[in-house]
């Protein structure tokens, strides 16, 4: 394959493209993903190439761009919805929750819903209010949609093609900070990487880290400050998808290492990482050497600018937790 | 009379045309106050402008420019008692400043923090940041009002991409239902970050949507600060007593770019920025001043020099103002906090050290 480094919004865009060539049904809709390209420019120049029917501005509704994906959905095309940022997902809850999310279940199987929701998320780039909130845990209790978080460039790319391939509705947040962070070589071509599978990104002996997005390159900076300064060896595992767990990978790893850290930037109550502590509770109870530590937002609605960064989860905090758990 | 009865028609109430001219009647409007307004206009281009240079400073977060939107933001304020409610988006900080919300408390809010003496007293909820969301909550201090049986109007104001929201239709509905002294203004200034008007509504106005929902409209040229003025004034006149609600829609343009976050110019049409810079509403009042007399060239720079120093002194208190304290996010999440989170914050200030700088508010994106 052909590499190319690219920034994560240059892979997502790339998997767009790839998507519009090889499929006549998918469309892409949503506030300003035309002339402008989106926001972010994820959809830089799409419109112009792929033409106005199949890549269009909807009016400022939110509700009704993930309704008539719905239907458009239901009509046999592939949707791809934008939904400016995650904090606006709020005004479409009832259709993504209890629309997209059930139409497979309510019509006994006659009808399904191959609806891909595209929304940046996240924190630390001095956002105003309701741009800068993680929703994800809202969607633990969403049955019927899949949640994906891609934490680089490769994986948002290959990650967003499996989304789109997926039968049932996906909702795929991408984090605003890590959008431009770095480049990856990633493949021009079309690829896809699994849903519902996690990556080992860093293979460890003594604690598995648990962390999605922008949180990845977190653990991965505390995972090295802990080898340093504890002498420890720390897992790091990127969950990817974020619902539904890839368990056996949780599970697996603890069962390995008898120790767990989850870090997500969303708030901690009900969030992912209770989740994860559930589930190593009901699989792994007696590997465990420690209980579960969360390094997480803290359960405030997200801080104005001037005070966001402590609120999120930082290398500091996540040793701390990191040197917790390995107490004898 | 501005406020038609149902259909608000195709041709938008003027008084002043964009060259100064009267082309209507003239409102009791005293010359002071006619030199406030336009006192307050040059305040809020000046204000905006300021902000901007700050952000690119890196002294203030995202904000969105005000400049074009003046007459309208003035004009639809200046009629309001100090018992009337105003719940605006972050297009009309024009509005609150002329509601009585301090420049300091404003320039606060920009560097990125929660002012801790917001203006309760001025009746302005915070400037909202999701679109159309301030509607209901301006219809149902208006329900309440009229519940309490109290002579107080509520006006929100929104923009045109806003009427697409379910809340800002669903509002006008619950306006008209409950007979609810409530003015609903739209100011239309042509886009939504890129979606320009015409990719809102297939209808032809905006003022029109008061025909389906009941509600008497009014389509006004929303550069024109008298005509604002005027229609605002009758539509709260009729709210206080007891007539119902009125939906505004204001004629106007956004001359910057949606945000500091954005750049108009990938979508716009230069020349159609051209055409309304022609049109701005600040020179069109200054020439009707200038014809009548009630302007000097003096007073005019007076003026400037005024309201740069207004905003010098705000900058300097707002700058003066010390940083929120690291925790302070969670001070006002419910009226007492409990245990859980009183443990997260003693939690999070373990890892604050007191030497640690401050962030600073430039946006990184």
């Amino acid at each position: 394959m052909a590499l190319r480094p690219m920034t994560m919004i240059e892979a997502l865009n790339s998997a767009l493209a790839l998507e519009l060539e090889r499929d006549e049904r998918v469309v892409l809709l949503g506030q300003d993903i035309g002339l402008n390209g989106g926001v972010f420019r994820v959809t830089d120049q799409l419109q112009r190439r792929f033409g106005e029917r199949r890549v269009f501005d909807t009016p400022l509704a939110e509700s009704a761009i993930i309704g008539t994906s719905v239907g458009m959905a239901v009509y046999g095309l592939r949707p791809i919805a934008e939904i400016q940022f995650a904090g606006f997902l709020f005004l479409c809850m009832s259709q993504l929750v209890t629309q997209a999310a059930r139409m497979r279940f309510r019509s006994g199987g006659a009808f399904t819903c191959p609806l891909v929701v595209r929304s940046p998320y996240g924190g630390g780039v001095r956002t105003p209010e309701l741009h800068s909130d993680s929703l994800e845990g809202v969607f633990l209790q969403t049955p019927g949609l899949k949640v994906v978080i891609p934490s680089n460039p490769y994986d948002a790319k290959g990650l967003l093609a499996a989304a789109v391939a997926d039968p049932d509705p996906v909702l795929f947040l991408e984090n605003i900070k890590l959008y431009r962070s770095f480049r990856q070589e990633t493949p021009e071509e079309y690829y896809t990487v699994p849903l519902g599978k996690a990556k080992t990104v860093q293979a460890g002996e003594d604690v598995s880290l648990f962390a999605y997005g922008a949180m990845v390159p977190v653990a991965l900076e505390a995972a090295q400050q802990a080898q340093q300064e504890l002498g420890i060896s720390v897992e790091v595992i990127d969950l990817r998808t974020v619902w539904p767990l890839d368990e056996e990978a949780i599970v697996s790893s603890v069962e390995k290492t008898g120790r767990a850290v989850v870090v997500h930037e969303a708030p901690r109550a009900g969030g992912i990482g209770a989740e994860v502590t559930a589930i190593i509770n009901e699989h792994c109870l007696y590997s465990l050497l420690k209980p579960v530590a969360r390094v997480t937002g803290y359960d405030t609605p997200y801080p104005v600018p001037g005070v966001e960064d402590y609120y999120l989860p930082t290398p500091a905090k996540v040793l701390a937790a990191l040197r917790q758990v390995m107490e004898p | 009379m501005a406020i038609h009865q149902i259909d608000p028609g195709l041709v938008p109430f003027q008084i002043l045309d964009p060259e100064g001219n009267l082309v209507g009647e003239m409102p009791a409007l005293s010359p002071e106050r006619l030199l406030y307004f336009y006192r307050m206009m040059r305040l809020a281009r000046a204000f905006s402008d300021r902000i901007i240079a700050m952000q690119r400073q890196g002294r203030a977060t995202t904000f969105g420019s005000l400049a074009g939107q003046e007459a309208a933001t003035v004009g639809l304020a200046a009629p309001l008692q100090p018992q009337d409610w105003l719940a605006t988006s972050y297009r009309e900080i024009a509005s609150l400043i002329v509601k009585g919300v301090p420049l300091s408390t404003l320039v606060y809010s920009f560097r990125g923090f929660t002012p801790p003496n917001w203006p309760a007293e001025t009746r302005c909820l915070p400037y909202q940041i999701v679109i159309g969301t301030q509607i209901p909550h301006a219809v149902g201090l208006a329900m309440a009002a009229r519940i309490a049986g109290d002579p107080v109007v509520a006006v929100g104001v929104c923009g045109d991409g806003a009427t697409s929201e379910g809340d800002f239709n669903e509002a006008l509905n619950f306006a008209g239902v409950f007979h609810a002294p409530a003015v609903i203004i739209v100011q239309n200034n042509g886009w939504a970050i890129s979606v320009p008007r015409h990719r809102q509504s297939a209808a032809p106005t905006l003022a029109a949507r008061g025909i389906g929902f009941g509600v008497p409209a009014a389509l006004v040229d929303g550069n024109d600060i008298l005509a604002v003025y005027e229609t605002v004034r009758q539509a709260v006149e009729r709210a206080r007593a007891g007539d119902g609600p009125t939906l505004i829609e204001l004629l106007t343009y956004r001359l910057g770019s949606h945000t500091t976050a954005d750049d108009a110019n990938r979508y716009r049409d230069p020349a159609e920025v051209e055409a309304w810079r022609a049109r701005d509403p600040i020179a069109r009042l200054q020439k009707f001043l200038r014809r009548r007399d009630l302007l000097s060239e003096e007073q005019d720079e007076e003026i400037g020099a005024a309201v740069q120093a207004e905003i010098d002194a705000a900058v300097r208190e707002a700058e003066a103002m010390p940083p929120m304290a690291p925790d302070s996010f969670f001070d006002y999440v419910s009226a007492t906090l409990p245990p859980r989170l009183q443990e997260q914050r003693a939690e999070l200030l373990r890892f604050v050290s007191p030497a640690q700088p401050q962030p600073q508010p430039g946006e990184r994106r």
